[in-house]
């Protein structure tokens, strides 16, 4: 009886503990979307107001008729048609890889840590080039480098996806008369669904979420989402509404498409050390 | 593995074109880098002639290079160790049994994945001098109006970085640490248990060496970021006040985007990638990565 009251105790204590961090991880994003439904006689007010005391959508009606809520097209354009290329090449370097052994372990190994590299070093280069071949603010200057930055972690995750499939079965494929470009596509390919599933939404992300490209390689034509936020930064005061609603348009995708996946998230961003 | 011919035309054919596009990116900036920075071209002078090692003598004297290197250093310092442990004790209180666990997880998850910036921007508005929800609870716990300002005074700038930077990374390495200690094999707990080990005991014995594979890697993964530590600082005090908390990538897209030292900031940017390859050559040789 003592022990259960005890176990009861030290439970209550857990979830309280629980509730407490969570609470504080979760409010800044409470707080962040929150001021993008407030009035700004709300925002501005002091004491703060926890909570709107209406809800209203009026911040994000001037980003519409303003034309800022573009820049979330504009982040969609990039981070899909460079999630697709990359997906398509990397996955096919992968299966080279994982199956052939192509470029030994130093291939693989050059490939992962061209990801480590610090973006900022990368992109300094790449503006240049882009200056020169008149890519700098194009769909297609952004895309090529996401896709570029992309392909080590599609390379990567999906070799060890691969490596997941039994190797007999494209074997009897291969008895069966089927050529090596049909073993990929009837046999790899469908084998390895949830993880092609899982990694181009993790490569999706990266390029969603990405500042210092676009900061770099977009002026006013294709501006993303990320770079449009930091537009409302102001010398002496930011402005909240806009700063908010444009976090919230961009944020919100990414809260859906995750919310779908939770299954693949821990060995998406081990690198593929944990599996799920 | 022996392939045959046609095998191995098949496979170059696979790896081609991910190849050509790597080297673009990772090659070709290696090589521009190289040939600008021995050049001297400035904002105002477009100097191709060559300069030698005059950018590169240039790194050494500049200290507010190695300030920000050193500033880059101490985040790294102080964040990695804090999301570690903080990351870890999460995930030891969340391996019980308890309910609700899959809404508290769901809900942990969300810092990891917003944007940088945006967690920046977030941060900015929580630690805004008189609107934000900070020092209204400071105020209300000292029973006075109080602003303090977070992002504009010298010894608060970098709790309040870090306190952002740590907000949005725990996460990361709580569910990376959760998802290694439920793989920690139960069988040897319950035996380590009977033998009346202690818990700290059991710790340092069993779980540590069974979760410390995902561990360096989460470690390294987090080490890589911190170096190239930009959106977040970006965002609350674009290296201010004054040059404080100014990072090595900050650092060097003010030379090279602002200040248009073009050639100094080849020199800068080569000097990173060479100081980060060392260490990541050394951290894949101790992190088994490579199955």
């Amino acid at each position: 009886m003592r022990s259960a009251t005890r176990h009861r105790i030290k439970l209550a204590l857990r979830l309280a503990a629980a509730s407490a961090i969570t609470l504080f991880f979760v409010f800044p994003i409470y707080w962040l979307f929150m001021i993008s439904f407030k009035t700004a006689d709300e925002i501005y007010s002091y004491p703060p107001t926890w909570w709107p005391g209406q809800i209203q959508f009026n911040s994000y009606a001037v980003l519409f008729k303003d034309g800022d809520a573009t820049t979330v097209w504009n982040s969609f354009v990039v981070a899909s048609a460079s999630t697709v290329i990359a997906m398509f090449l990397g996955t096919l370097c992968a299966y080279a890889i994982a199956r052939f052994r192509t470029g030994g372990d130093h291939l693989a190994n050059w490939i992962i840590s061209q990801r480590m590299v610090p973006p900022i070093a990368v992109v300094f280069p790449i503006f240049l080039l882009y200056v020169w071949l008149k890519l700098v603010d194009t769909y297609i200057g952004l895309i090529l480098l996401y896709t570029a930055f992309n392909l080590p972690y599609v390379i990567w995750m999906m070799r060890g996806y691969i490596l997941d499939i039994p190797r007999a079965l494209e074997e009897s494929a291969l008895v069966d008369g089927c050529t090596r470009w049909q073993v990929l596509w009837k046999v790899v390919f469908p084998m390895c669904r949830a993880g092609l599933f899982a990694t181009a939404i993790f490569t999706f992300v990266f390029a969603w979420n990405d500042f210092i490209f676009a900061l770099v390689l977009t002026r006013t034509e294709v501006t993303t989402y990320t770079v449009q936020v930091t537009h409302y930064f102001g010398g002496q005061s930011n402005f909240w509404a806009k700063i908010s609603a444009m976090s919230v348009l961009g944020t919100v995708p990414i809260f859906i498409i995750v919310g779908f996946m939770q299954r693949y998230l821990v060995r998406g961003m081990s690198l593929g050390a944990i599996k799920g | 593995m022996r392939l045959s011919s046609r095998d191995r035309r098949f496979s170059l054919s696979l790896v081609a074109p991910s190849i050509f596009l790597l080297l673009l990116v990772g090659v070709f900036p290696l090589v521009y880098l190289l040939v600008v920075s021995f050049q001297g071209i400035t904002m105002t002078e477009l100097d191709t002639s060559f300069q030698g090692l005059r950018n590169f003598r240039m790194l050494f004297d500049d200290e507010r290079l190695w300030q920000s290197l050193l500033h880059t250093v101490i985040f790294t310092a102080i964040a990695l160790p804090l999301e570690l442990v903080l990351g870890l004790a999460m995930a030891q209180l969340f391996i019980d049994k308890l309910p609700g666990r899959p809404v508290f997880v769901a809900l942990l998850v969300l810092p990891v994945v917003v944007s940088p910036i945006v967690a920046g921007a977030t941060w900015s508005l929580m630690f805004d001098q008189r609107f934000g929800p900070i020092n209204e609870v400071i105020s209300w716990m000292l029973g006075g109006e109080t602003t303090i300002l977070w992002t504009i005074k010298p010894d608060l700038v970098y709790p309040a970085i870090l306190l952002a930077e740590i907000w949005q990374w725990t996460p990361f390495m709580f569910l990376l640490l959760l998802a290694a200690l439920s793989a920690v094999d139960k069988s040897q707990l319950e035996a380590a248990a009977i033998d009346g080990a202690g818990w700290w005991r059991t710790f340092f014995r069993i779980v540590l060496p069974a979760i410390w594979p995902v561990m360096a890697i989460a470690i390294l993964i987090r080490a890589l970021d911190l170096f190239r530590l930009f959106d977040i600082v970006w965002a609350l005090t674009k290296g201010g006040p004054g040059t404080m908390t100014e990072t090595i990538s900050i650092f060097a897209y003010v030379k090279g985007f602002q200040q248009f030292e073009t050639s100094y900031t080849a020199a800068v940017a080569l000097m990173i990638i060479v100081l980060l390859s060392v260490v990541v050559m050394a951290a894949l040789k101790r992190v088994e990565l490579t199955r």
